[in-house]
């Protein structure tokens, strides 16, 4: 009996249940979690309400200062990343069309090929991909360039100067990054399209041109323009955001910036999925 | 009629039971008890050993933190001062870093520039005879387009500095900036704050009050006319150079025999 129990009591599950914490300490455990989500949320989104009345507030003060910044960030989000992005558009088109292509050609319904290129790459996959692609070109450097400004003592000579660190450093980001990743989705959306029906070509699919742009043109509607533009744009804002609260907000040290970077991309990450599950939403609304 | 009548304040500051906390964490206390008056003129020398507070207490009194406790007014202000519409009176207030603080992604004329371009929204052609007269006064031409990690920490200190000077400051505080200067350097900032005390001409001869914080109290014996020094959380008034070399203190005596010699 005494060995029949011994055994029970090593059995696998029963040590693991053992070892495991108790149950106050899991509920320990996901309140600190909770608590600093809860924290995170508040945090980012008074961030986001001072940036964005600084935004409205301060726009044209010292415009010869912060709208050359203003334009670097759209230059450094957007044209010098558009090389990168041709890439991938015709990557995109390539994806889309090698899979659907010869399933809608077994089910005779090539005729649809435009419309799953507007659902997949205009919806879905261009305004994704290029806030992904931002996010980890201009997003991280966000993160580093001003953790470092902040461990470095950079912001408190911004304020003794009397120049509003939001003003000249978030500012000209958010503006550039929103900016940047509408014109850039635009590029990829242009180009996806474009490859999408190069490879079909070269796929030998019985498809015109003036058919597949006509099937593109009757797929799309204003909605999707407009949806396009304000999902682009508040991806940039929301990137930009996070990216910018993640180095700026708290007080930094040096070794904690890398940190700083890998929490504010992957919420960055998360934001952005909720975003376009909300922009589904909208989709099957209206 | 109806105008608010002005706070008529002689001193600059005044801080009345004043608590400072760390910059790092806000909540310790670094220097409490606090009664300090310094008038328009007055050439100032806080010392104190390495960790005793004397940067945090520097940068509250620049305003970048608030304290703790006890009135602290500036000009008749109580800071700090982040308000928009209290800009003017925060411009009357500049201050130098230990470590420059420059912004590295800057050049130097830049950096130099930017307080002025920013406040007057000028564009770097407009701000270029003030910036050429800064750079001169602090020597700092043949690294005018050099960024600041390519200069040595004798010449960031300087970027720092003409960088405070452009706006102006009626009051400039300065976080030890004869720390880890060669002797050459020690005597060019002498003289420079030497000037300022009594009226440079980039200040239009207006004497500009001077507040300097260091660990080694020797080199601004025929310079300051006022110590202090921070001792156990405390701000203490030791006054004149006579005053303090008369002080039987243990701390004053260890800051006065920190350096091997005098500049």
């Amino acid at each position: 009996m005494e060995k029949g129990n011994t055994t029970a009591f090593n059995s696998p599950p029963v040590r693991f249940l053992l070892r495991a914490a108790l149950p106050g300490s899991y509920a320990n455990f996901f309140g600190r979690k909770l608590i600093r989500f809860l924290l995170t949320i508040q945090g980012l989104g008074a961030f986001a309400l001072i940036t964005l009345g600084v935004l409205l507030t301060k726009f044209r003060r010292s415009s010869r200062v912060t709208f050359p910044l203003a334009f670097h960030e759209v230059s450094r989000g957007g044209l010098r990343l558009l090389p990168m992005f041709l890439f991938m558009a015709a990557a995109l088109g390539l994806v889309v069309i090698g899979q659907t292509v010869s399933w809608l050609t077994r089910v005779g319904a090539i005729n649809y090929m435009g419309t799953v290129m507007v659902i997949v790459v205009v919806r879905e996959l261009g305004p994704m991909v290029g806030a992904l692609l931002v996010l980890a070109r201009v997003g991280t450097a966000n993160v580093v360039e001003l953790g470092t400004a902040r461990a470095l003592g950079e912001v408190e000579a911004l304020e003794a100067l009397g120049i509003d660190p939001i003003h000249y450093l978030v500012a000209p980001r958010v503006f550039g990054m929103a900016v940047a990743i509408f014109c850039l989705t635009v590029y990829l959306i242009l180009g996806a399209l474009i490859s999408g029906f190069l490879w079909a070509f070269i796929q030998n699919v019985p498809l015109r041109p003036g058919d597949y742009f006509s099937q593109l043109a009757g797929s799309l509607s204003w909605l999707d323009f407009a949806l396009v533009a304000l999902k682009t744009a508040l991806f940039g804002f929301i990137i930009s955001i996070v990216t910018c609260y993640h180095g700026l907000a708290q007080p930094l040290r040096l070794e904690e910036v890398s940190h700083a970077t890998v929490r504010a991309v992957s919420q960055s990450v998360i934001a952005c999925v909720l975003l376009d599950a909300l922009f589904i939403v909208i989709y099957l609304v209206l | 009629m109806n105008e608010p009548m002005p706070i008529l304040s002689p001193a600059a500051l005044d801080m009345q039971g004043v608590a400072t906390g760390s910059m790092r964490d806000p909540n310790s206390m670094v220097v409490e008890e606090v009664q300090w008056t310094v008038t328009s003129g007055d050439f100032w020398v806080i010392g104190g050993l390495q960790g005793s507070g004397k940067s945090d207490f520097l940068l509250m009194t620049a305003g970048l933190t608030a304290p703790l406790r006890g009135t602290y007014l500036f000009f008749g202000q109580p800071m700090p001062l982040f308000e928009e519409h209290e800009l003017r009176e925060r411009l009357r207030l500049g201050i130098v870093f230990d470590g420059g603080q420059l912004f590295n992604h800057l050049t130097v004329s830049e950096n130099v520039a930017l307080p002025l371009r920013y406040h007057r929204n000028l564009g770097p052609a407009e701000a270029g005879p003030e910036l050429a007269q800064m750079l001169s006064i602090c020597e700092l031409q043949p690294y005018a387009d050099s960024t600041p990690g390519a200069l040595a920490r004798n010449w960031q200190k300087r970027v720092g500095l003409a960088r405070a000077l452009m706006v102006r400051p009626e009051v400039l505080l300065l976080d030890n900036p004869l720390a880890g200067l060669d002797l050459r350097h020690r005597a060019w900032w002498l003289g420079l704050l030497g000037q300022l005390s009594k009226g440079h001409p980039w200040m239009n001869g207006r004497p500009v009050t001077l507040i300097v914080t260091a660990d080694d109290l020797r080199p601004w014996r025929l310079w300051a006319r006022q110590f202090a020094m921070l001792k156990n959380k405390r701000l203490v008034i030791l006054g004149s150079w006579d005053q303090l070399e008369s002080a039987g203190d243990e701390m004053v005596q260890e800051l006065l025999a920190i350096a091997p010699a005098d500049v």
